[in-house]
C-alpha cells in the first residue's frame, strides 16, 4: 500500500499576523513556520497503514525552498521519501492553483499512490478545499474531515463529522482522504529518525518538471485587500454577587444586545 | 444569474441554505440579475414546499434514485451540468459540512476557484466580491474570483435571513442520468443523528466550557443552563476535549468547530487564539472567568469576574425566572 501524503509549510498558529503596506499580503519575516498541524494527523495515518500493511510513505509540499525543513520534518517521523515541488510565489489563498500542481504531481510521479492524504485544512489560507479539487482532477472519490479510516483490499470506510451526526463513507481506492483531529495522535520525531532523515536527499522539482507551463500556474483568486479585523470594544464588566451579576447580565442580553 | 444550493439532510432543509439563499438574492439584487436554487437528490418534494417561496425566481430540482445518498462526485456532476445549461455569475453553498465537501469539487469540475467559509460578500461595479477570515480570523482577506461562476461557501449563522415573499418559484425537474463509474464513493450510514441534540456549529446559543469545568460534571452543569436557553447547544475548549470530558463534536476552535452564535458563552476559557478562531464572529460573546486578566474578556461583551460555579446556578434561576 502506497501513501502519497500532501504537506504544508504554514505560519505557527500562535504567531502574530502583520500586514504589507500594499495590504495585499501578509509579512512573512519574523513569522515561525510550521507543518500545517491537520497534515501531521496524516502523515501519522500514513505511518500506521505502512506499519499495517506494507508498502512506502512519500511526503511532497509545494512551497518556497525554506519547505525543506518542512519536510525533513516528516521524514524524521517516518517517512520514506520527501519531494519538493519549488514554488516562489507568495500565498496566493487559490486552492484550485495548488490542486492542479499537487494532482499533476500525483499523476507524473506518483502513479502508484494507493491513497492520497491530506489534511482537513491548511491553516492560514484555511481553504479546506485542495483535497476535493485534487480528488475532482484525478476522478478520485474523496473523504473529508476523517476521525477513522479502515482498509480492506481495494475499499475503504471512513467515518466523517457531520452536523449533528457523524457521516460513513464508502469508497475504493486509490482515493483521497483529509485528516481531521481525532484520527489518530501524531508520534513525535525519534533521534534515530532525525538523524535518518538527515542522510536522505529530497529531490526538488520545479513546475516545469511536472509538465506545468507558467501560466498554468496563475492565480485564479484576485487579492483585493487584508486587512486585521476591527478591535472590538471593551465590554461591559458587571459588577455585584455572582446572582446580581447573572440577573443584569440576563436583563441586558434581552433588551441592550436584544439576543434573548 | 446567482445560483444557490440547497443542502437537504433527511428530507429537510437547513436553515444555513436559506441564509445563503438570503444573501444571494441580495447580491442578486445589487448586480441586477436574478436568484435562483437548486436542490440535489431524490423525492425532494417535501423539501422542496420549504423553499418554494423563498425567494428564489426558479427553483432547479435534480433527482435521481442514484442521488438519495450523498457522494461529492454524484452532485458535482449534476450542479455541473445545470452550470453549463444556465450560466449563472455565481453559484453559493452554505459553509456546511456537506457545502464545504462539495463545493469545491464542483469548482475544480468547473475549472474555477473559489472562497471558502465568507463572511461578507459585496459587489462593486458589478463584481462579486468576497470576505473570508485567514489566519483563523487574524485577518480578513478580500478578493474578487474573474472566472466565471465565482463559487463561494457562506459560514452560517453569519448571513441575516430575508423573510419570505409571497411570489412561489418556477419549478424545475430534472432526472439526472449518472453514468456507470462515476461515483466512486458515497454516504452509506449516517451514525447518531437525532432531532433532539443541535450541533454547536447550528445553534443560536452556545454554552461553552473549558479547563475549568474540572470534569465531566461540569459539563452537565452547563447542559442545565443550554437546556432553559432557545435552541442552544453545549461547546468546549480543546484542553477540555483532550481531559475526555465531552466528545470532540462540541469543541470549538481552530481544530474543531466554527461558531457564530447569537450568544457566545466562554466559561473558563481563557480566550487562546486557536480557540478565539472558531468563535470570534459571534454576534454577542459573555465571558465568565476569576481571572480580570484573562483575554477573553478583551473580546467580550459582557463580563463577570466571578467563580464560575456560582454564576451557572444563578444564570440558570434568572433565565428560569423570565419565565415564570
Ligand atoms: C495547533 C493548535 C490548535 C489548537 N486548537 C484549539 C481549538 O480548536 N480549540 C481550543 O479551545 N483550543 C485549541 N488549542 C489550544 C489553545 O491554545 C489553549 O491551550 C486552549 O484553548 C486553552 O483551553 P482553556 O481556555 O479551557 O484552558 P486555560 O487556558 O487553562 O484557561 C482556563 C481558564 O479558566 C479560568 N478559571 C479557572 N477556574 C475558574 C473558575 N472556577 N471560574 C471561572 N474561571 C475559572 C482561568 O482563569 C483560565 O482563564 C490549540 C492549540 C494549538 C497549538
Ligand atoms: N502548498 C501545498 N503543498 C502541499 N500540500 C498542500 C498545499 N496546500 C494545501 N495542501 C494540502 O491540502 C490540505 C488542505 O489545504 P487547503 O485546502 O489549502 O485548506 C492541506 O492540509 C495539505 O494537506
Amino acid at each position: 500500500m502506497n501513501v502519497l501524503v500532501f504537506v504544508k509549510r504554514v505560519p505557527d498558529t500562535e504567531s502574530r499576523i502583520r500586514i504589507d503596506r500594499e495590504a495585499k499580503s501578509v509579512v512573512e519575516e519574523g513569522l515561525n513556520f510550521i507543518i500545517s498541524p491537520y497534515d501531521e494527523y496524516a502523515i501519522e495515518e500514513a505511518l500506521r497503514l505502512r506499519e499495517a500493511k506494507g508498502g512506502k510513505v512519500v511526503v511532497a509540499s509545494l512551497g518556497p525552498v525554506e519547505t525543506l525543513a518542512t519536510l525533513r520534518k516528516a521524514l524524521a517521523m517516518g517517512a520514506d521519501e520527501a519531494v519538493l515541488i519549488k514554488d516562489d510565489r507568495k500565498e496566493t489563498y487559490d486552492p484550485l492553483r495548488v490542486a492542479r500542481v499537487l494532482a499533476a504531481f500525483a499523476r507524473n510521479r506518483q502513479a502508484d499512490a494507493d491513497l492520497l492524504l491530506f489534511g482537513r485544512m491548511s491553516v492560514g489560507s484555511d481553504n479546506a478545499a485542495v483535497p476535493s479539487m485534487v480528488a475532482e482532477i484525478l476522478g478520485l472519490p474523496q473523504a473529508n474531515v476523517v476521525t477513522r479510516l479502515e482498509i480492506e483490499g481495494a475499499t475503504a470506510t471512513a467515518q466523517r463529522e457531520i452536523e449533528s451526526a457523524l457521516e460513513k463513507i464508502s469508497f475504493s481506492l486509490p482515493a483521497v482522504v483529509s485528516a481531521q483531529k481525532g484520527l489518530n495522535e501524531p508520534r513525535y520525531e525519534t533521534l534515530k529518525g532525525i538523524m535518518a532523515a538527515k542522510k536522505k536527499t529530497i529531490p526538488v522539482l520545479t513546475l516545469s518538471d511536472l509538465g506545468l507551463p507558467e501560466e498554468a500556474s496563475v492565480p485564479q483568486v484576485e487579492v483585493m485587500n487584508i486587512e486585521l479585523p476591527a478591535a472590538k470594544q471593551a465590554g461591559k464588566i458587571l459588577a455585584g454577587t455572582p446572582e446580581e451579576a447573572a440577573r443584569e447580565l440576563v436583563r441586558l442580553l434581552r433588551t441592550e444586545a436584544k439576543a434573548l | 444569474m446567482i445560483l444557490t444550493y440547497i443542502e437537504v439532510r433527511n428530507g429537510k432543509v437547513k436553515k444555513s441554505s436559506l441564509e445563503t439563499l438570503s444573501e444571494a438574492r441580495r447580491a442578486a439584487a445589487a448586480m441586477g440579475v436574478a436568484a435562483e436554487a437548486v436542490l440535489v437528490g431524490y423525492a425532494l418534494d417535501g423539501a422542496l414546499a420549504e423553499v418554494r417561496s423563498s425567494g428564489a425566481a426558479k427553483i432547479h430540482l435534480l433527482e435521481s434514485p442514484e442521488l438519495a445518498d450523498y457522494s461529492s462526485q454524484g452532485y458535482a456532476l449534476a450542479l455541473e451540468g445545470l452550470v453549463k445549461e444556465t450560466a449563472p455569475a455565481a453559484v453559493f453553498f452554505p459553509a456546511t459540512a456537506m457545502g464545504r465537501d462539495l463545493a469545491p469539487r464542483l469548482s475544480a469540475r468547473l475549472g474555477v476557484s473559489l472562497a471558502s467559509d465568507c463572511t461578507a460578500i459585496s459587489v462593486s461595479s458589478g463584481r462579486l466580491a468576497f470576505t473570508r477570515p485567514i489566519y483563523a480570523g487574524k485577518a480578513l482577506l478580500a478578493v474578487t474570483l474573474p472566472a466565471s461562476p465565482a463559487i463561494a461557501t457562506l459560514r452560517p449563522n453569519v448571513f441575516p435571513l430575508e423573510p419570505e415573499t409571497s411570489v412561489e418559484a418556477e419549478i424545475i425537474r430534472k432526472t439526472v442520468a449518472i453514468p456507470a463509474g462515476a461515483v466512486k464513493g458515497k454516504v452509506v450510514e449516517v451514525l447518531g443523528e437525532s432531532g433532539a441534540a443541535i450541533d454547536v456549529a447550528e445553534a443560536e446559543i452556545v454554552v461553552s466550557g473549558g479547563r475549568a469545568m474540572k470534569g465531566p460534571e461540569g459539563f452537565t452543569l452547563l447542559g442545565e443552563l443550554a437546556a432553559v436557553l432557545p435552541r442552544a447547544a453545549v461547546g468546549a475548549s480543546r484542553t477540555a476535549v483532550d481531559s475526555g470530558w465531552i466528545g470532540h463534536s462540541h469543541q470549538v476552535g481552530q481544530t474543531g468547530k466554527t461558531v457564530s452564535p447569537n450568544i457566545y458563552f466562554a466559561f473558563g476559557i481563557s480566550g487562546a487564539i486557536q480557540h478565539l478562531a472558531g468563535m470570534s464572529s459571534s454576534k454577542v460573546i459573555v465571558a465568565v472567568n476569576k481571572d480580570p486578566e484573562a483575554p477573553m474578556f478583551k473580546v467580550a461583551d459582557y463580563g463577570i469576574v466571578a467563580d464560575l460555579f456560582q454564576v451557572v446556578p444563578a444564570l440558570v434561576a434568572a433565565i428560569k425566572a423570565l419565565g415564570a
